[in-house]
């Protein structure tokens, strides 16, 4: 019997040190992280609503004092006794939250504007947790100025104003000087040779859609090639790649063809659509070129993989070839398989040169005092930079 | 040499072939291949279109607009401007549609002159934005840093770049030097990306071959 009792006084004895389940329990209780405190939700600024930004104070256990929080959770409601729900997370030591919301009313994460909105923050360690208080309510709402996005403006109205005066200049007769491009020099020539030949000008727009600016550039050019075919009765054949770009060019060349006073020779079924998909364009286009050998190709607007195999198709074809593209991946292929090729600005610049119409040379112009003023402020930028002057650069920082 | 017992694979590899033929020239081949295509394409593009567009969001996005004027009152069906807003979609679609038609085909234009116009709008703000601003502020380097050498070149690149692109100016005398030194630096980046892109182009015809004597003849793989 004593032996019995030893051998259980033993056993608890022990016990003691192998399940310490008091000593658990004393820790769990010690080691809830403080809650965070000073929590403020307002609205996030420079957007069109829908989002709030929650702000609060670390807990005091976050990188100091017993250093266990792990995550802070941020939950919303819409009354400050309302059931709250998680709307995020962020790591520990972050002390800011963009509760971002659809703007779409059957989104299921839809955040109206202008309804207020509670939010407590949730200190999280490992199970254990605190919350802050609610917060005072607060409301999205949408902003008409992008504070971040200043500098776009001044360089907007910097150049709109320099645009401006030179289309002024232009439109009282001031003769503004633009530089000979070589490709453009080349376009009567090249229709020269067509009608000489006989043969008709295939002219492509590439594969932007109407809405680029390379493609815009690209219609200006073809109003001014159309005029000329018009004028020497050369046909010219416009397979597109964009139903839109489609009906733009043809209403481009029909305008061509009024103004050169031969309408009656303008065929409509000379500007098609093809076919929307790359590679089955470039098979239809090179198709072209070895039937109807034209005896010159444009490819003027905006190109991407295609570039390479309708240039060589057309210098097989033995047709003499202008390019232009702003893509500058693409401009390589131009330079070694065309004749002529306008790299990237230079087709903006075309449009103007050709067209000699204020509005086009007042723009160039107005182009050319903006590059003016890119190439002082890179000089002044690189000394700031040198002389660590970091205000010079943040003039240009934009933020999205 | 095990070619595969699969039609789609003869199909694909007879078709390749056919455009392949044009490095012959010109010939029948090719133009039955280059017809199918571009057909094939082409109305493909028309269903993808009409079912990804005109139906996933226009009609249907109409269709709930319509539905919150109806279930929760005009004030709600305006607030919900997101979907019903998309019928100005479908209306200029339908003016573009009037260029069937020589007598009002002029409408169209309105269609035309809003795509453009807008689109252009909005494209000169991301222009300015990307290819100014944003090239400006990365091309702004120290010159007194530990990559010096790197951020000169940079500098000089650029600034001798945009001396090439002013256009007001006849390139003749120190001007026209610095502007031929700006097409040097820009012959040389096409130089790398020529490279680079035909690299890239030549995986795509090891692609083709793969398919040609792996999955079509069976000879590799």
């Amino acid at each position: 019997m004593r032996k019995v009792a030893i051998f259980v006084f033993f056993l608890l004895f022990s016990s003691i040190f192998v399940f310490p389940p008091d000593k658990a329990f004393a820790q769990e209780e010690t080691e809830m992280p403080a809650s965070p405190t000073k929590v403020e939700a307002s609205d996030t600024p420079n957007d069109n609503g829908h989002s709030i930004t929650v702000k609060w104070k670390l807990s005091a256990d976050d990188g100091a004092g017993k250093n266990n929080v792990v995550v802070y959770e941020v939950l919303r409601s819409d009354s400050p006794e309302g059931e709250f729900e998680l709307r995020g997370m962020v790591p520990a030591g972050e002390s800011v939250f963009e509760d971002q919301g659809a703007k779409d009313r059957q989104s299921p994460n839809y955040l109206p504007s202008h309804k207020k909105f509670y939010y407590t923050v949730r200190a999280k360690g490992d199970g254990i947790y605190s919350d802050s208080e609610v917060s005072a309510p607060g409301y999205a709402y949408g902003q008409w100025f992008h504070t971040g996005k200043f500098p776009v403006f001044v360089a907007v109205l910097a150049f709109s104003a320099f645009a401006l005066i030179f289309i002024s200049l232009a439109r009282k007769g001031k003769k503004l000087y633009v530089r000979p491009l070589a490709g453009i020099e080349a376009v009567d020539e090249a229709i020269g040779r067509a009608t000489e030949m006989g043969k008709p000008i295939l002219y492509i727009i590439g594969l932007g859609s109407a809405d680029m600016i390379a493609t815009i550039a690209s219609f200006t050019i073809l109003s001014r090639v159309a005029k000329k075919t018009a004028e020497y009765q050369t046909p010219i054949l416009i397979p597109c790649y964009d139903a839109v770009v489609m009906a733009v060019a043809q209403e481009t060349v029909k305008a061509a063809y009024l103004e050169a006073g031969r309408p009656d020779i303008y065929k409509e079924e000379n500007v098609f659509f093809l076919t929307s998909m790359q590679f089955a364009y470039v098979a239809g286009v090179n198709g072209i070129m070895l039937r109807e050998r034209p005896a010159t190709n444009f490819y003027l607007g905006k190109f991407y993989a295609e570039s390479l195999i309708l240039a060589e198709t057309g210098s097989v074809a033995g047709s003499i070839q202008i390019s232009g593209t702003d893509e500058i991946a693409q401009i390589p292929f131009f330079v070694a398989a065309t004749d002529y090729t306008l790299i990237g600005e230079e087709l903006y610049a075309a449009s103007a040169y050709l067209g000699r119409e204020p509005v086009l040379l007042g723009t160039l112009k107005g182009q050319d005092w903006g590059k003016a003023v890119v190439i002082i402020s890179l000089i002044l930028g690189a000394i700031a930079a040198s002389l660590h002057f970091q205000f010079f650069l943040d003039l240009f920082r934009v933020q999205l | 040499m095990h070619p595969s017992p699969d039609i789609g694979i003869w199909i694909g590899a007879l078709l390749t072939l056919g455009i392949f033929s044009f490095l012959y020239g010109d010939n029948p081949y090719y133009k039955f291949c280059e017809a199918l295509f571009v057909g094939v394409s082409a109305g493909h593009w028309f269903v993808t279109l009409f079912w990804t567009v005109f139906v996933a969001k226009m009609i249907r996005n109409v269709e709930i607009g319509l539905n919150t004027f109806i279930t929760q009152g005009f004030s709600a069906g305006m607030a919900d401007y997101v979907h019903w807003s998309y019928i100005f979609g479908g209306i200029l679609g339908f003016l573009m549609l009037l260029r069937l038609f020589p007598k009002i085909g002029w409408i169209s234009r309105w269609s035309l002159a809003f795509v453009v116009g807008t689109t252009s709008g909005l494209f000169f703000i991301n222009y300015l934005v990307s290819n100014g601003l944003r090239q400006v502020e990365k091309s702004i380097l120290s010159l007194g840093a530990e990559f010096w050498f790197g951020n000169l070149i940079l500098v000089v690149g650029t600034f001798c770049g945009l001396i090439y692109f002013f256009f007001s100016k006849e390139h003749k005398g120190a001007f026209g030097g610095l502007a031929r030194v700006g097409i040097w630096f820009l012959m040389i980046t096409f130089g790398a990306t020529f490279g680079y892109t035909v690299m890239s182009r030549m995986s795509l015809l090891i692609g083709r071959m793969d398919y040609l004597l792996g999955n079509w003849l069976g000879l590799i793989g």
